[in-house]
Order: structure tokens, then C-alpha cells, then sequence
């Protein structure tokens, strides 16, 4: 759970302001954005989740960087991104 | 060597390995403690010890929030998921920590509903679908996770659910690195500050590492060069008779860290008056619990908590490890005894802890450590 796994937005949802659909790892699940409201995010933008939460937005360099790092470390990310594949965070 | 096959940049590694060694006084030993679990997973996957001069070495600090959750905590929230009509909550890392009465796995086996999940949302959602039922969620986690848990709470407020609640296990990193300055068994010379905690709370709560105990802190990425990177900012520091708060994660971290998240936590938590970590035993205002504002919300009001201590099995020195003391290969029970899959101390069930790092990991070191004595 420690972990801070990048995704990408891929959709804003309008009637749900502090949640997006975000692709993590060939996974498109809801995401939390509402402790990012200050900034702008959009279709395209990276951020850095934790607990189903987006901490911060990072560049795509950035993003490519942490996913090559998180896939090396195996097991704990393959147990982080199964509990994601599971999270049943969605609009309602 | 895992390190240069596996990372592309091992030239830039080697480079960064010279000028650190260039870096040390002849003659000096230093000691920086890695704060943060996630760079002892790196240090262990990547062996970056083997890249560093004999001179410096790491050492693991308490970083680990499945790893400073005492005993007495897991018993607690195995009392409130065996009261009737709840199912508890927890992230997969928890399933498997001992308490004095088990895990709870082993709780779930005599047949608990204790569930894992991955968000303290997918908790919530789980509230909503068994109106029935008391939802309770275990929160761990540093500064990282409490705000996660905080927007939970006021989501659950915003929509109007009353069956669930939080049992506050939140930890706050300063208490802790107060702590181990202050204690008499280790003197080290800097920090490698940890990453993802700063993303929320910054850098500024750091300062007083540098102001009050003269020492420097570097926050810290997650990748190899990120360490080695930062070790060599310490060393510079070091070097010029320097002592300040740098960040070397700047492309995440912000200096100021993110008022959002912090807001969050100081609407729905205020700090306890003292909380038992394990290892460290007792440290004031170092934990969060759910204040009175939301108690409707807060487990230890809904539920009689029995609070009981537990002491750490003897033959487990988690204590030490999580102090820095004593490498996890030292431990009695290291790789015999406690394993990640039988484990008797929170370090080896945690894939952030430090003896399951090491024991995933460390064994080549390990191996050459071994063959190094026997010569």
C-alpha cells in the first residue's frame, strides 16, 4: 500500500468533479483527485496515486521512469496493481 | 552484479560511485539512515550498498507503516472485526501481521469478515452495499496515506453513511526521526529523507534536523541513482561543513508539499497525546487519531477497545531493526525462524520492511558477507 504507482488521465467525469478514469498499467479504474483541485488536470496528464488518491501531478518522463522502477520491483507491485484491478471506487 | 545488468545507466552509477568516494574524508565512517521503507527496497533490490565505498553505510530507519504497528494495535482491531455485524477493512500489507493472538488471516479462518481492499474508498463502497453491517476501516499509513483516509471520512459524511468507520493506526514520520536522534544507541550523521511522504507534508518540517541537531537531510526518489544521488549530496554537505534540508526529488515533491492533503488531515484527525510504535515504544504526538468533530465516524468511540499492550516475541528484534541498530541478518531469527512466508516480526511480512527487503533480495550480499567472516 506504500506504494506510488503513475497513471494516466483518460477522462474527466463531469457529474463526478473529484473523480477521473485513469489507465494504470492496462488498468482503467476511478481515481480520487479531489487533493489535486488546485491544479488543472486533464486527458493526457500523469499523476502519481496512492490508495486509490492522485498525490501529485508528474510529467511523463517522470511517470516512464517510476513504471520502469515499480515493474523491476515485482512482486509488490503485481500485489499493489491486483488490489487495484479489485478497487471498486466508482461514480455514486 | 544485479545492479549494472539490470539498470541501464550503470555508467552514470559508476561515475556517481567516484565522485562519492571522493567525497569521504580518509579515515571517517559515515552513517546515513534511510528513512523511507521504499529506498530500503531499493537499496536491497539494486544492491546499492555494493557501489558504495566501505566508508558509508545505510541504515534502515522506521519508515515502514506496517512494520511500527504494535502488537497490541492488531489485537485491538481483531476484537472490533469479531463484534457482531462488522466486517473489517484493511490494505492486503495488514493481512499477515501477528498480533498477540494472530493475524488477521488467522482471524478471518475462525471466521471474521475481515477483507482486504485496496482504497479506503473501496471501504466506503462496501458500507454502502451492507447497510446492515458496521464497516470498519484499519487505517496505517504515514502522512502519505492519512489524508486518503481523512477525504474518506468526509465523503462518508457527505453522502450520509453512518455504518462506517475508521480505527485510526495513522503515524507521523518528525515524532519518529525525533526519536531516533534523540536515542543513545545510534549516532548518524545524516538522512535520506523519505519521498512520497513529502509529497505531502514538503520539506519545511525537516529543517529542524539541520537547525537543532546540525545534521543534513536530502529527500530522496525512489530509483537507484536517486540514492546515490543523494548520498552524494549528504557527502557534499558533509564536505563543505554544511547542514541543510535539500531536495533532491524536486520533480515530485514540492517544497511546500500539498496543502490540500494536510487540510484534510487537520479537519478530520488531530494528533494523540503519545502512541506506542514498535520498536521505538512510546512517542508523544506522533500519531493521529479521529477527532471529536467526527466521532460518529471514529472506531475507538463505537466500539470498547480492550488497549492492551503485547510485548514483542523474544526471539524477535524488530525493535532493533527498526531502529537502525541491527542489520536484519543480525536478527536471531532472520531467514530461519521469521520468513515472509512464516514471518514472527512486522519487517519480514511488509514487502517495504527491511528484513523482508533484505531476505527477498540480499541474499548475494548476504552470501559474500558470509564467505568475507569465514576468510
Amino acid at each position: 500500500m506504500c506504494l506510488g504507482i503513475p497513471g494516466e488521465i483518460v477522462e474527466i467525469l463531469n457529474d463526478r468533479p473529484d473523480l477521473a478514469m485513469v489507465a494504470v498499467s492496462g488498468v482503467r479504474r476511478a481515481i480520487n483527485i479531489g487533493l489535486l483541485e488546485d491544479e488543472t488536470v486533464a486527458p493526457g496528464d500523469w499523476i502519481l496515486i496512492h490508495v486509490g488518491f492522485a498525490l501529485s501531478k508528474i510529467d511523463e518522463t517522470e511517470a516512464k521512469a517510476a513504471l520502469d522502477f515499480l515493474e523491476s520491483i515485482g512482486q509488490a507491485y503485481d500485489d499493489e496493481i491486483a488490489a487495484l484491478r479489485e478497487s471498486m471506487i466508482e461514480q455514486g | 552484479m544485479r545492479f549494472v545488468d539490470e539498470y541501464r545507466d550503470a555508467d552514470t552509477a559508476r561515475a556517481l560511485a567516484a565522485r562519492i568516494t571522493a567525497l569521504c574524508e580518509p579515515g571517517r565512517a559515515y552513517k546515513f539512515m534511510e528513512v523511507c521503507g521504499g529506498h530500503t527496497h531499493t537499496i536491497y533490490k539494486h544492491g546499492i550498498e555494493d557501489y558504495l565505498p566501505e566508508a558509508v553505510t545505510l541504515v534502515h530507519g522506521p519508515g515502514c507503516p506496517v512494520c511500527v504497528i504494535p502488537m497490541g494495535r492488531v489485537d485491538d482491531a481483531i476484537h472490533i472485526a469479531a463484534q457482531p455485524d462488522v466486517i473489517m477493512t484493511s490494505f492486503g500489507d495488514m493481512m499477515r501481521v501477528p498480533g498477540g493472538k494472530g493475524s488477521f488471516l488467522d482471524a478471518k479462518a475462525r471466521g471474521a469478515d475481515i477483507r482486504m481492499v485496496y482504497s479506503p474508498l473501496d471501504a466506503l463502497k462496501i458500507a454502502k452495499q451492507n447497510p446492515s453491517k458496521r464497516v470498519v476501516f484499519m487505517a496505517i499509513g504515514f502522512e502519505t496515506t492519512a489524508p486518503s483516509t481523512a477525504m474518506t471520512v468526509l465523503r462518508a459524511k457527505a453522502d450520509g453513511v453512518d455504518n462506517f468507520s475508521v480505527f485510526c493506526n495513522h503515524v507521523t514520520i518528525i515524532p519518529a526521526i525525533k526519536a531516533i536522534l534523540d536515542s543513545p544507541d545510534l549516532r548518524l550523521d545524516a538522512f535520506i529523507g523519505p519521498g512520497h511522504v513529502s509529497t505531502v507534508i514538503g520539506c519545511r518540517p525537516y529543517r529542524f534536523i539541520a537547525r537543532d541537531y546540525g545534521k543534513p537531510i536530502v529527500v530522496a526518489g525512489f530509483e537507484p541513482l536517486d540514492v546515490l544521488q543523494s548520498v552524494h549530496q549528504i557527502l557534499t554537505q558533509l564536505a563543505q561543513r554544511r547542514c541543510e534540508v535539500e531536495n533532491q526529488y524536486a520533480r515530485v515533491v514540492p517544497w511546500d508539499g500539498n496543502p490540500k492533503a494536510l487540510a484534510a488531515i487537520n479537519e478530520v484527525m488531530e494528533l494523540r497525546p503519545h502512541f506506542e510504535w514498535r520498536g521505538l515504544g512510546f512517542i508523544s504526538q506522533s500519531a493521529l487519531r479521529v477527532s471529536a468533530k467526527y466521532a460518529r465516524y471514529d472506531a475507538e468511540r463505537i466500539f470498547q477497545i480492550p488497549g492492551g499492550r503485547v510485548a514483542d516475541p523474544t526471539s524477535c528484534q524488530c525493535g532493533e531493526v527498526l531502529k537502525g541498530v541491527l542489520k536484519p541478518w543480525e536478527c536471531k531469527v532472520f531467514g530461519t525462524a521469521c520468513t515472509p512466508e512464516t514471518p514472527i516480526g512486522t519487517c519480514m511480512v511488509s514487502s517495504e520492511g527491511a528484513c523482508a527487503a533484505y531476505y527477498n533480495f540480499g541474499r548475494f550480499s548476504r552470501e559474500r558477507v558470509k564467505e568475507a567472516t569465514r576468510q
